[in-house]
Order: C-alpha cells, then structure tokens, then sequence
C-alpha cells in the first residue's frame, strides 16, 4: 500500500515532531559522547581536536576506536583506513536510504548524508516505513541528534579532569560496549555468524601474535570473506 | 602527534567516512550496486564489529584475559544478551557500564 503523502507540518510543528523523536538517541548520544570526550583528552588530542572530531567524522564507534589508535601511537594512514572500515557499514545504510529519498535536491541529500548514522537511520527507516517522509523533520532529527553528539563531547571535555581515567565510571566499557549492541543488530543470517567468528578469532589471534594497527581491520575484511564464502557455500546445497 | 597532523588526520577520516555515507545517495540514483559486492558489504558489519570487540573484551590490558577478574569481558557477555535480545543500542551500553562500575566500586579493580 502507497502511503497518502503528508503535507509539509509548519516549521515550529516540526522541530517540536522532530524533538520528542530524536530524545531516545539524544539519550544515549549525550553520555557516550561525553565518553569520548574524556578518553580523547586523556589521548593527548588537544581541546579543539577533540570537538572538530565529533563536528566532522560524527561517528561514535569510529571515534573511540581513533581515540585508542592515537593514544597508542598510531599513522595517520592507519587512523583513516581504520576509519573506513569500521564505517564501510554506512556504505548499506546509504544505499538504502537512496530510493527513499527521491525528489531531494543534490545538496539537500549531501548534507543528509553528513549525518546518516546508525541510529539516524535506524529511526528514518522505521518513519519512512509507517509512511511518515516529511523533509522538515527528517532534517530537524539530524541536526538535533548531531547537536546532542557534540555537546555530550563539550561536557565530557569540560569534565575530563573531574572525572579522572574515568575507569571508576566503567568510561572503559563504552567503546566495546558500542561493538556488541551494533554487532547484535548484525547477526540476522548464519553467514553473517560464520563472519563474525571469523573476524572475531582472527583479530585475536593476531592480536595475540603482535600484530597490531592494521590487524583487526585485516580479520574483518578476511572475516567478512568467508562469511560471504559460508554463503555461497549453504545457497550450493540442496534442500 | 601535534596538533595540526591530529586535524589532518581529523580531516582524512571525515573524508572517508562522508565517503562511505554519500557514495551511494548521490552517485546510485536509480542504480545499484552489483550484487557480488552487496552479499561481501552485508558481511563486513559482522565482521568488523566481532573483529574490534573481540580484542577489546578479552585483552582489555593488552594480554589475553577470560578469568573472573575481566569485568569488560563478563559485563559485555550480560550486555551482548540484552542486546541480542530487545535489538535496542543504548539499553546494552548502559547495563554492561553499570556492571562495570558496580563491580569496581564493591570490589575495586
């Protein structure tokens, strides 16, 4: 069934919508970017690093894994190619929102996709989904979500020296934490369990070898090869 | 790293994480990708994700750890059910930090 289309709320409708959407992601936004706010401190980025990195990349889980690369020491090419990676994930998100999405001007879409996280997408699938498409809103959640990111990142740079290593707050579990409620939500098949094995024992064995930098990055792509592998292999079987 | 290598490098991963956002909005309209390389993307999320949580649970102090003493590594087990379970994110997040800071505070660490 095609969704009737909504005439376009007025704009002070659609910031109050658009607010009350965004506060479950506000929620939990605000205290993991504080989070990160602290341990990038504590990793020697300067004040204002700290904050351009949330205003740029805007990726939580890719930010505290730069945050671990810098304290260690790492490239910059290593930085960037991790990066990537972990937000190669995007790449679906985007691919999906694309047929949603017609009718939106070249920049409109640009800037969507400045902010196209897995929690923005997440709640713009379920909306577009039930038929609710409303360009203002949809705009509004974005920037508001974003805005949440940064100021989590602001208080945890304010509150960096109160807080100590922040280990008695568990700041530590945030970033592994993170990995496991996004891998959880990444499991839907067998194949894409035999990935995440895979990549899961690979990354250890080659932490436990040494190998460090490019070594989880290395897994996961092999890890997600022979998910693909396991794949093929199940859909060859007769049923 | 100073401070202006630490912003290029800022700068790199904006660029290759707006890359991976915009890529398909702006240059897929009407097409797709082909379907070799969305059954490979469909597994990269798992695998990368297991890749960077598995060293982060059980080597949380650099060497492998499993004993009781790991609180990263069971908080995140209890967090990984939730998570499985209800799909939700922050929920999971939220648990396993409590878990943590509860474990520290009652018997340090």
């Amino acid at each position: 069934m095609q969704p009737v289309p909504k005439p376009p709320a007025p704009a002070s409708e659609a910031l109050r919508k658009a607010l009350s959407l965004t506060l479950p992601i506000a929620l939990g936004y605000v205290p993991v970017g504080m989070a990160y706010g602290v341990l990038a401190g504590k990793a020697g980025l300067s004040a204002l690093n700290v904050l351009l990195m949330s205003i740029l990349v805007y990726a939580g889980s890719a930010q505290l894994v730069a945050v671990g690369l810098f304290a260690a020491g790492a490239t910059a090419a290593a930085l960037v190619a991790t990066t990537f990676a972990v937000n190669l994930r995007h790449v679906l998100f985007s691919a999906a929102m694309a047929p949603l999405l017609t009718g939106w001007r070249k920049r409109e879409l640009a800037a969507f996709a400045f902010e196209l996280t897995d929690e923005s997408f997440a709640l713009h699938a379920a909306r577009f989904g039930r038929g609710d498409r409303d360009k203002a809103v949809t705009q509004w959640i974005n920037v508001l979500a974003q805005a949440s990111w940064v100021g989590g990142t602001a208080l945890g740079v304010a509150l960096g020296d109160v807080l100590g290593d922040g280990r008695a707050f568990a700041l530590d579990f945030a970033l592994p934490g993170m990995f496991l409620a996004l891998l959880a939500g990444q499991l839907g098949s067998r194949s894409q369990v035999a990935a995440a094995v895979s990549g899961g024992g690979l990354s250890l064995l080659a932490a436990g070898l040494g190998i460090t930098g490019y070594g989880a990055l290395a897994a996961g792509l092999i890890g997600a090869g022979c998910g693909l592998g396991v794949e093929r292999w199940m859909t060859r079987q007769p049923s | 790293m100073d401070d202006a290598t630490a912003f290029l490098t800022i700068a790199g991963m904006a660029a290759v994480t707006y890359a991976t956002r915009s890529g398909p909005l702006l240059f897929l309209a009407g097409r797709t990708l082909p379907p070799g390389a969305i059954r490979f993307l469909a597994h990269v999320p798992a695998a990368v994700l297991a890749a960077l949580a598995a060293p982060a649970l059980l080597r949380p102090e650099g060497r492998f750890d499993a004993s009781p003493a790991n609180v990263i590594f069971w908080a995140g087990l209890a967090a990984f059910a939730l998570a499985l379970r209800t799909k939700g994110f922050f929920g999971p997040v939220a648990l396993g930090m409590g878990l943590v800071a509860a474990a520290r505070f009652f018997w340090g660490g």
